[in-house]
């Protein structure tokens, strides 16, 4: 009989080690050997010796930390390639989640397990598409572990978005939007909607947005936000991080909307405590359903939950005849999406 | 008009800081929606909606049978909101294709249909919204619509919409009923004033400044009369012929949820201000358990008769027909007392004038009285008419200093609602034992008291100084060192350290102060209350 993966994978200290291929996945210190799923700083730290990980993702690693600290030997796996170490089969398959994001599937003696990062099922034109792996033990996250969060289809935010544009023609749109991933789609999604204005970019989201193009996502104009005059902001879209919404800059503006685009604006008392005004339910992450479907499709016999509200998640499993089991990885962001 | 409608407005109410943008949001409803829609959506604004058929166990019961009851438990302790959590995990059909209802059809199905249909109608109704719009339904049924623009912003709006005075419109308002046609017909101008016939009235309440030093410095003990400031909330009553009202403070009816009240105010003629009070025995109970009262619009009879309310009564405004606000405060009072010894109305007394001769002497008598019931003391000046408002100079609350000490953080929970995103409730202790082998027992919790900036920050210093995690609990490293304010502390059986504190809420983080010189527990010891007011077990928040 194969091995349980639980027999050679472990939960440590420095994050979910793999024994017989002695390397971390996404490990939260700097180790010798570390796999990525993708680029968001609570999955890459700096600093490790060895960094696998897709183009894509060493590229954002590199353009986040810089050269010197996004890993010593950094070695690129394309999404279908594979490479086994000591044993163990490692393929990175397409997370959905941000450019580059990938789920790392592990197969060692007869048995899988996949560790999906973090993923969602929508359509996003930033990046490839989720590819479900059926596997012994399927490793997820629980951001939106709970039956309240079920994602608008992303049209009809945006049809939102554009329908308060209209209504407060000469107020400044200032949208907050995690700079890895969220923002380079929430743009892209704006043009795909049919809006072809300039958008201005807070200067933290530049080189991402550079970044992206260069992997051919089409982002149509940008211009920077912050060093732009009042008169050309009004009416205008401005993204930025979402703790700079509220900044200085942000507040001279014209009567400025500030908007959020994140899952959590599902939650009336979420979205009035980050002073939104127009909360806008877009999220990188899978919903409730999104979550509940994709564990059934990987038809894995146990899931193992990395970090979210595990607790309905493993209830819910438990009715459907799959085992839940919370890892408690500590140094996971459960309550910011992005990152 | 659809409820959607109705639910674009309560969101825009609730995401616009502004209230010059609720008003702008509240006249464009009144011009822009057709009768009956506009008026049903003011009366849900205005609390002017009740039914009696439709409880909140109606949709308590229906979202039971659609969901499993372990994963609404866990979503309803993370929403905070009953009724946004029902919006939320309430099942989409896909194939839903019936016309969502209008505001005014719901509200006439609720008034009209018999009770044994009143659940599938909801249901039927709840099927057809999406989640903004499953909230307002909810809401308007449940009757809990507190959205940020309460009854007075709403006729506020109103008087600027229409170019009327809002005086008027109050005056008028308890002579109307939802839809308020004849309402809205006087104030386009296409119909006559409608007749309040001698229906009661609310009239604004007069209010008290915050006393700072520098006002105390320049007080004139001699013209000020002081009275105790008691932890309950300000009401006022008005009785007559016309009926018996209990307006809160905002001029909100909620006379329905105190009938005991009610039925004291019976025979009586005249407008009163004073404290709406849980008492037991002649002894007040703590806030919370009159806001266990507020909490119902209708309290069973278990609720009455053990969190039964009272008036205490501080001034008086019309005896029978006769205006006494022009009075000077001293006239007054001597009008309220003749008039309570004539009256003599159950569940009411009169809040005791306190005498001193000094400013000093009244600062010692409000540093001395621990009793959690009293929030401080108000010091009105003898002369002051009664004015609606907070006119400076007249009346000032002096509230009392809080106790405070340095604790050291134990525990640490995630907070409800919108504070569920973070580690917002701390459990603290303080040292006990000899030195060298003291231990840290807890003395209490505390989920206040700081600023947003603190909060993030405290957070952040949780996350990374976990030790274990038990569920939504983190312990943390004996580290961190903040100091608490509270307005008592209490023997309690509840801590292990046998205290317990109430209402403690973090002053100050002391990022400055090693563990180790956090306070013991003899000094909390030398700070229990000697006259402390007994409280039930179930209301002691240590
Ligand atoms: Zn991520
Ligand atoms: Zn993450």
């Amino acid at each position: 009989m194969p091995p349980h993966p639980e027999t050679w994978l472990r939960v440590t200290e420095a994050g979910l080690y793999c024994a017989p291929g002695d390397f971390f996945v996404d490990p939260v210190r700097p180790v010798e050997r570390a796999v990525i799923t993708h680029g968001h700083s609570d999955h890459a730290r700096p600093d490790h010796e060895g960094v696998l990980a897709t183009p894509e993702t060493l590229a954002v690693m590199r353009a986040r930390m810089g050269e010197e600290r996004a890993g010593r030997r950094p070695q690129a796996l394309a999404y279908g390639e594979s490479l086994t170490i000591n044993g163990v089969k490692l393929r990175l398959v397409p997370a959905g989640h941000v450019l580059g994001s990938a789920q790392v599937v592990m197969d060692y003696d007869g048995s899988r397990c996949v560790v999906s990062g973090d993923y969602k099922r929508r359509a996003d034109p930033t990046c490839a598409p989720f590819e479900p792996v059926p596997c012994d033990v399927f490793v997820t996250e629980a951001t939106f572990g709970l039956p309240v969060f079920t994602h608008p289809p992303v049209a009809q935010e945006m049809a939102r978005l554009l329908h308060s544009l209209a209504l407060f023609p000469e107020r400044t749109h200032v949208i907050g939007a995690y700079a890895l991933g969220k923002a380079q789609r929430l743009i892209a999604e704006l043009r795909a909607a049919g809006y072809d204005k300039p958008v201005y970019i807070h200067g933290a989201l530049a080189q991402l947005c550079a970044l992206f193009e260069a992997h051919g996502v089409r982002l149509g104009e940008l211009r920077p936000a912050t060093v732009a005059d009042k008169a050309s902001l009004v009416g205008a879209v401005v993204i930025a991080p979402p703790s700079a919404i509220a900044d200085r800059w942000a507040r001279r503006l014209n009567e400025p909307v500030p908007c959020m685009a994140s899952g959590w604006m599902r939650v009336r008392q979420r979205a009035k405590q980050k002073g939104v005004e127009l909360p806008l339910v877009i999220s990188d992450h899978a919903d409730w359903p999104e979550l509940l479907a994709t564990c059934a499709e990987v038809e894995a016999p146990e899931i193992w939950i990395t970090h979210g509200r595990e607790e309905a998640l493993i209830h819910a499993l438990g009715t459907r005849g799959q085992r839940g089991r919370a890892l408690h990885l500590i140094g996971r962001d459960e309550d910011e999406e992005g990152e | 008009m659809s409820v959607a409608a109705f639910a674009e407005l309560l969101e825009g109410l609730l995401y616009t800081p502004s209230r010059l943008g609720k008003l702008r949001l509240l006249r464009e409803w009144f011009a822009t929606q057709p009768d009956p829609d506009r008026g049903m959506g003011l009366a849900a604004l205005a609390g002017d909606l009740v039914f009696r058929t439709a409880k909140p166990s109606v949709i308590r019961d229906l979202v039971a049978a659609r969901t499993d009851p372990v994963l609404l438990a866990l979503s309803h302790d993370y929403v905070g909101d009953f009724a946004e959590t029902v919006a939320l995990i309430w099942p989409e059909d896909a194939r839903r294709n019936a016309e969502p209802p209008a505001l005014s059809e719901v509200v006439e199905g609720l008034e009209v249909a018999p009770r044994a249909e009143i659940p599938a109608m909801i249901a039927a109704w709840l099927d057809t919204l999406d989640a903004s719009a499953r909230f307002a339904l909810i809401k308007l049924v449940t009757g809990g619509l507190r959205v940020g623009a309460s009854g007075r912003l709403a006729k506020t709006a109103l008087a600027e919409w229409s170019g009327q005075d809002i005086a008027e419109i109050e005056e008028v308002w308890h002579g109307v009923a939802p839809p308020y046609l004849p309402l809205f017909r006087w104030l386009e101008g296409q119909g006559p004033r409608p007749d309040p016939n001698g229906a009661p009235v609310f009239r604004p309440l007069m209010l008290a400044n915050p006393l700072e030093a520098l006002d105390l410095a320049a007080l004139d003990a001699a013209a000020h009369r002081a009275e105790w400031k008691w932890d309950g909330i300000r009401v006022q009553l008005t009785a007559g012929p016309g009926g018996h009202r209990i307006w809160s403070r905002g001029g909100e009816d909620i006379s329905g949820a105190f009938p005991e009240i009610l039925d004291a105010m019976a025979g009586l003629h005249g407008v009163l201000d004073g404290e709406l009070l849980v008492i037991r025995e002649g002894i007040v109970a703590p806030f919370s358990d009159l806001q266990q009262r507020l909490n119902r619009k209708a309290p069973g009879p278990k609720m009455l008769r053990e969190h039964p309310a009272a008036i205490r009564l501080y001034d008086i405004l019309f005896d029978r027909d006769q205006d006494l606000r022009p009075l000077p405060f001293d006239s007054r009072r001597a009008h309220l007392e003749a008039w309570f010894e004539r009256e003599r109305p159950p569940r009411m007394d009169v809040s005791p004038l306190i005498p001193f001769a000094t400013i000093e002497e009244l600062s010692a008598i409000r540093d001395g009285a621990r009793a959690a019931s009293i929030e401080g003391l108000m010091l009105k000046r003898a002369d002051s008419p009664y004015q609606p408002g907070r006119t400076k100079g007249l009346w000032w609350k002096w509230k009392r200093n809080p106790l405070t000490l340095d604790v050291v953080m134990m525990y640490a929970q995630r907070g409800h609602g919108k504070r569920s995103s973070f580690y917002s409730d701390y459990t603290f202790g303080v040292w006990r034992g000899p030195p060298g082998s003291d231990e840290l027992v807890p003395v209490g919790k505390a989920y206040s008291g700081y600023t947003d900036e603190e909060l993030a920050w405290l957070d952040r210093w949780i996350r990374n100084h976990t030790t274990a995690r038990f569920g939504p609990v983190r312990e943390v490293e004996k580290q961190l060192v903040l100091e608490v304010a509270f307005d008592a502390a209490q023997r309690s059986t509840r801590h292990k350290s046998g205290f317990a504190l109430r209402f403690p809420r973090i002053l100050r983080i002391r990022k400055d102060k090693p563990a180790a010189e956090a306070d013991r527990i003899e000094a909390v010891e030398a700070l229990v209350a000697t006259n402390a007011v007994p409280t039930e077990a179930g209301a002691d928040l240590g």
